[in-house]
């Protein structure tokens, strides 16, 4: 086999593993502030999906250009959900949490069935059949600007985190819950507002995974559960570590897929997490509970 | 008049020798112990497709087929039925507890289900229960090899499919004088998937076909992402693709070839997804070419007319094909064995659809008749090629309405 064909599977594998780190960011924001582990997430994405292509059928607006207005939405649906459902179940034990959220990923999954029905969704824009030659490699134009864009948005929200008072704020209250109240932060709409977050990534994520993938509403709970995988491969509550993990799956995925049979490939991803569960539990980049 | 008593809970004589005729002729005719009943109401056909799910696009077209059903049936003045729709949610685990709740709700026979694996699983609660089966659509050669007396399928097995489609491939490559001569070989694994790749292993050797399958390639039917498989496949330097595949997944492997500039000289499918309405209308120009070597109606056949002027008033722009055909001809066999058997009771209904004898249908081939096994082997295939946003039937000559293209244009060259 020549040799440009692994990496242009390399590529391949990088590009959509960056789009699934981005999807996990959200889940590990969320987790490593609020604590509170997201289960309907895959299901929120698939919202954000849906909504990018209600806004590119309608009004033909391209589901790139629509990354932020609709990480916006689903930043307002996050807080919502948090401030009037999730917050009253921060203080209880994990498994009303578990069952909170397993029945909002229910009601999610239900509501688009109606809605939209079973048949899968896609959208094809004008560059959706293109691609870049460089070279020997051939990279998919969706999946080069979709990774662009991903890099950008977990890169500005690395950059809130660090600089700005209110990102500043929310890690201070993931860092030292009781040191944050006694501090004067509003922890609750702190909360809200870091699920908020959580949640827009999820949305920018959305409405750039619908140019890759057709959209389905049985989508969701798979997409939870790759999300679950990449931030316990990379470390649950740790940023990079979820992208990290993003691109790692992505790329075992992809690799596994051309060295043994692509029906395996999802055994290997799962073969990674074992690895990790085994060697290192609290993820590549995680960090011990003290 | 003095009553006379018989004992002191008050039953006279005449009450009881009534009572006694009456359990008499219970005994005699069976009811209301057991659910015989003389034909008069419909017959309630418990239809099992994949509504939603991997296979949803495929199981909604499967339902146009219900749909057209009850008046052409009645058309040929055959009884009604009473349709219970049930959604196996592309899982055999559903498949298996839909067709259990169908029948414990009142169906006299099934009807389903598209997919092999679903299929073999509801032929096992239907044996069990002693109801009717009869498959619309499912190939795995299994099922009717179980020595099953309740399931019947009027569908061919892969074994048929894969001769008739070889068989086709030769007829085309000789009418055009172009052949490849290597092939990568991508399927499905699933059920269906892994019993065509077993089928094309066993059936080629015996066709001396030009080419060699120089890879073979098993992918995830609900794969999100197909790029590694065609990189791979490309790589082979391989000049056509021969595919067992579903519907999404074909829409996946077109756009991947179209990325990564790769056009075959062939698209040669033994199954269903490159001929689906949903292909031709997401993939526009993209969707021209492939040619799949299906079970496929004739469309010289009278039925085949009528039930095609149906869909085009019904469902206007969607194109008639294995889904519509075989769905209608599963509810085709329902009525015409109720007909006959002019009884609901199960065994009556089998019995009937074993002697089952239609020569006015719409499927190539005779007719239907089920041998002892279940199975009507008298089916017949044909290779259709996408043109146009058009189904053609290219072979076999005596079935055609068009000539075949090969190769076929690259995807660059399309405008």
């Amino acid at each position: 086999m020549a040799a440009e064909i692994y990496l242009n599977v390399a590529v391949s594998g990088v590009l959509t593993g960056l789009v699934y780190g981005l999807m996990a960011v959200g889940l590990s924001v969320i987790f490593g502030v609020v604590r509170v582990v997201n289960f309907a997430h895959g299901e929120m994405m698939t919202i954000a999906m849906y909504l990018a292509i209600v806004l590119f059928n309608g009004f033909g607006l391209d589901p790139l250009a629509m990354v932020v207005p609709l990480a916006a939405v689903l930043f307002a649906l996050g807080y919502a959900m948090q401030a009037g459902i999730i917050n009253p179940f921060i203080t209880r034990p994990e498994h009303s949490q578990f069952i909170l959220l397993v029945a909002i990923a229910l009601v999610i999954v239900n509501v688009l069935l109606i809605v939209f029905g079973p048949d899968a969704h896609n959208v094809q824009t004008a560059y959706s059949f293109d691609s870049f030659l460089v070279g020997p490699l051939i990279i998919d134009a969706t999946k080069a600007y979709v990774g662009a864009a991903t890099v950008a948005i977990t890169a500005a929200l690395f950059g809130f985190f660090r600089l700005a008072p209110l990102g500043k704020a929310i890690r201070a209250c993931a860092d030292n819950y009781i040191g944050a109240l006694v501090v004067g932060l509003n922890v609750k709409r702190l909360y809200a507002l870091t699920f908020g977050l959580g949640a827009a990534c999820v949305g920018a994520a959305g409405s750039m995974l619908v140019l890759l993938v057709d959209v389905t509403p049985a989508l969701g709970p798979a997409l939870t559960l790759l999300a679950f995988i990449i931030v316990i491969t990379g470390g649950l509550g740790s940023m990079p570590g979820a992208v990290l993990g993003g691109v790692l799956i992505g790329v075992t995925e992809a690799m596994a897929g051309l060295f043994f049979t692509p029906s395996a490939k999802s055994m290997f991803s799962f073969a990674l997490l074992v690895l990790v569960l085994l060697f290192r539990p609290q993820g590549i980049l995680g960090t011990r509970p003290s | 008049m003095i009553p006379i008593t018989t004992n002191s809970a008050g039953l006279t004589r005449r009450a009881f020798a009534a009572g006694a005729g009456a359990a008499g002729l219970l005994a005699v005719t069976g009811t209301p112990f057991n659910s015989v009943r003389a034909q008069g109401g419909p017959l309630k056909v418990g239809v099992l497709l994949p509504r939603s799910g991997a296979q949803a696009g495929i199981g909604q077209d499967c339902q146009r087929g219900v749909e057209l059903a009850p008046a052409i049936l009645r058309e040929l003045s055959l009884p009604e039925l009473a349709i219970m729709n049930a959604d196996t949610e592309t899982n055999v685990e559903v498949a298996r507890a839909r067709a259990e709740k169908l029948i414990n709700e009142g169906a006299q026979l099934l009807v389903g289900a598209f997919d092999s694996g679903q299929s073999t699983a509801i032929a096992q609660v239907a044996e069990q229960k002693g109801i009717p089966f009869v498959i619309n659509i499912a190939a795995a050669p299994q099922i009717t090899e179980q020595g099953y007396k309740f399931v019947f399928r009027n569908f061919p097995t892969a074994g048929m499919i894969l001769s008739d489609a070889f068989a086709n491939q030769k007829e085309l490559f000789e009418a055009t004088g172009v052949a490849p001569k290597s092939v990568v070989f991508m399927h499905v694994n699933d059920t269906f998937g892994t019993s065509m790749q077993q089928g094309i292993n066993a059936v080629m050797p015996r066709f001396n076909m030009p080419y060699q399958i120089v890879e073979q390639i098993a992918y995830d039917p609900t794969a999100r992402d197909l790029s590694v498989e065609v990189a791979k496949a490309k790589a082979t330097g391989a000049q056509a693709l021969l595919m067992v595949s579903r519907l999404n997944d074909a829409i996946l492997i077109t756009r991947e070839l179209v990325k990564q500039r790769w056009s075959p000289m062939a698209v040669l499918s033994m199954g269903p997804g490159w001929y689906e309405d949903q292909y031709l209308k997401t993939l526009g120009k993209l969707s021209d070419g492939p040619i799949s070597f299906v079970p496929w109606y004739d469309p010289h056949k009278r039925l085949s007319k009528q039930l095609d002027a149906a869909l085009a008033k019904a469902y206007p722009g969607i194109n008639m094909n294995t889904n519509h055909v075989f769905t209608f001809e599963a509810l085709l066999v329902a009525a015409d064995a109720y007909k006959r058997a002019r009884s609901t009771d199960p065994k009556a209904l089998a019995d009937a659809i074993r002697t089952t004898n239609i020569t006015d249908n719409v499927s190539i081939g005779p007719g239907i008749q089920f041998n002892d096994k279940g199975q009507n082997d008298k089916l017949k295939n044909a290779a259709i090629q996408n043109r146009g946003g058009k189904l053609l039937t290219i072979a076999p000559k005596e079935a055609s309405n068009a000539k075949p293209e090969l190769p076929m244009s690259a995807y660059d060259r399309r405008g």
